[in-house]
């Protein structure tokens, strides 16, 4: 049977492919800021710290997306923290908080569940996706992405010049930990379809796929948002397909995508830019002959 | 018109001065200013290091004023603690006889060419229009007036033709010339340049010089950290010289002295004798 005959006949790939879709446009979205801002580490660190917060939710018996927002944002402040108070640099900072904070819902989960429930919130499993799951991302999906398209100015300024927005009197800061909980909150959306280790690829291989291919922010965000769907969609069909795990299809799929665009963007790829340098190498290789001759 | 505005806050600012005296100033019309910035006793430090110590000065408005002093003198450091980007640990510093968070919107701030991200995905003309965004609401975009504002800026410092290119793909003056227009488009009456004369062409300096003496000229007050001597008493009306503490401030005349200047400068160049034979 055919992936799209089967899409058709049944319901919990309809929810996988939703699901999927919605995340490919909220992790490109967002990916896009996090790795303008140079913060690619740290979305790798929210996406690990969510795990405690998972956990704590599981034994209170509240809704998971509580509790992982909450270890999330309390991580970010964490490393804010320890790198502002003393001449620890952010990167090392992010390792040493992120490393903690998962280590601790390891010890958490594998206290109060069965190993299965942390292999899927570590790996993703799409094709298991509940329907309070599917609107709980959807949910998350239309917050995010309605705010960032009401903030979207202060996002640009910020991220492109701080200075100038502190200046101005954007709270800089504020602006930064809103975005560690819109980075949090994504993570928990994707839970389920790349799973926590995975997560980071999707933040930051569409949003650097599409930054090789425009000059422009809002071009990004929507070229971004695209390589995310694709790759999730075309990662799902692989996923279904050959029975593999689908956050590792998805991120693969994305992975090409990247690699493809390396190759022959035609601003920044790696051929034109060899073709170019070639042709100027010959250019000056011909040019000083003739300023010889008329010396 | 301007003397009614002053004379409405001015009581609030010192309430023990007899309104009679007020009058008079109102009759003086023009004699009577506020400073666009008046700093009293500020200190800063880095983790217990001294940054700047106990520095005091007011520029009138109007006026072209060159911050110099030699390396890790705290030149940059005093234009982020007017800003209040940076906290102080003592002292009073008021725009306009105001607050700073009074007059932020109005104070345009041009950054060192070193702190910005070049490779960036944003355009020459889209740079310009983050000009505007202090004045526009928040969920504002930017419409068609805003546009227009910042053609003409981009215009003013001869970058019309660039205006779709990628800001990385330009030279170093440049960039500087679209910072700049993007200053105008924010249309501020307090101007603070950090170092904007580093690493650029003769050409882009002089259009830069130009339009701050225009900006002076039409009532603006400009700040900009300098570092080279050369130029500095062609460029300013004022210098505030700087080596942590206060060294001198006022006129260029006054400010411009060798024995002024070897102050400031004579513990970091031994050297500095051979200088002075050519001031």
């Amino acid at each position: 049977m055919s992936f799209i005959d089967a899409v058709f006949q049944y319901e919990f790939l309809q929810k996988a492919l939703l699901t999927s879709t919605m995340v490919g446009i909220l992790c490109g979205v967002i990916g896009c800021f996090i790795i303008l801002r140079g913060m690619a580490l740290m979305g790798d660190a929210i996406s690990h710290a969510v795990l405690p917060g998972v956990a704590i939710s599981y034994a209170l018996g509240v809704n998971f997306f509580l509790g992982a927002v909450l270890t999330g944002v309390l991580t970010a402040i964490g490393i804010g923290f320890v790198s502002q108070n003393s001449r620890i640099k952010n990167d090392i900072s992010i390792g040493i908080m992120f490393t903690a904070a998962f280590a601790l819902g390891i010890v958490l989960i594998t206290l109060m569940k069965s190993s299965t429930d942390l292999y899927h919130i570590l790996f993703g499993n799409v094709l298991a996706v509940r329907p309070s799951d599917m609107w709980i991302t959807l949910g998350i999906g239309l917050f995010v992405l309605s705010t960032i398209y009401l903030f979207y100015k202060e996002l640009l300024i910020t991220s492109f010049d701080s200075t100038m927005s502190a200046a101005y009197g954007l709270p800089i800061k504020w602006i930064h930990y809103f975005l560690m909980t819109l980075l949090t909150m994504v993570t928990v959306a994707s839970l389920q379809t790349v799973g926590i280790v995975l997560v980071v690829a999707m933040l930051i291989t569409p949003a650097a796929t599409a930054y090789l291919l425009t000059e422009r922010l809002w071009i990004m965000l929507y070229l971004s948002a695209g390589f995310g769907v694709i790759s999730s969609v075309i990662g799902l069909y692989f996923s279904f397909t050959y029975n593999l795990s689908s956050g590792a299809t998805i991120v693969l799929v994305s992975t090409f995508l990247f690699l493809v665009t390396f190759s022959f963007s035609p601003k920044h790829g790696l051929l034109w830019r060899t073709l170019k340098s070639k042709r100027k190498k010959k250019e000056l290789a011909n040019q000083p002959k003739i300023m010889l001759k008329e010396n | 018109m301007k003397e009614f505005q002053y004379c409405f806050f001015l009581p609030q600012l010192f309430p023990s001065v007899n309104f009679v005296v007020f009058g008079q100033f109102l009759i003086r019309g023009e004699s009577f200013m506020v400073s666009a910035i008046t700093v009293n006793h500020l200190n800063v430090s880095y983790h217990g290091n001294d940054a700047i110590q106990n520095v005091s000065f007011s520029v009138s408005p109007g006026k072209l004023v060159g911050i110099i002093g030699p390396n890790g003198a705290g030149k940059s450091t005093l234009l982020k603690a007017l800003l209040e980007l940076i906290p102080r640990d003592t002292g009073e510093i008021l725009m306009e006889g105001k607050d700073i968070s009074e007059v932020r919107k109005r104070i345009a701030y041009v950054p060192q060419r070193s702190n910005i991200d070049w490779d960036f995905p944003i355009t020459v003309i889209d740079t310009v229009l983050l000009g505007t965004y202090p004045n526009l609401g928040i969920f504002k975009r930017p419409k068609k007036k805003e546009k227009a504002l910042a053609n003409n800026c981009l215009e003013k410092v001869g970058m019309g033709e660039f205006a779709n290119r990628q800001i990385g793909e330009l030279s170093g003056g440049q960039q500087q010339r679209v910072f700049m227009a993007r200053a105008l488009a924010q249309q501020a009456d307090i101007f603070f340049l950090d170092e904007p004369f580093v690493g650029i062409d003769v050409s882009s300096e002089k259009t830069i010089v130009t339009i701050l003496k225009e900006l002076r000229d039409s009532g603006k007050t400009v700040l900009v950290v300098h570092h080279d001597l050369s130029k500095a008493n062609d460029y300013f009306d004022e210098l505030i010289l700087l080596n942590k503490e206060l060294i001198g401030v006022g006129e260029v005349e006054k400010v411009f002295r060798s024995e002024i200047l070897a102050k400031a400068y004579n513990t970091q160049f031994p050297f500095f004798k051979e200088i002075e034979v050519q001031l």
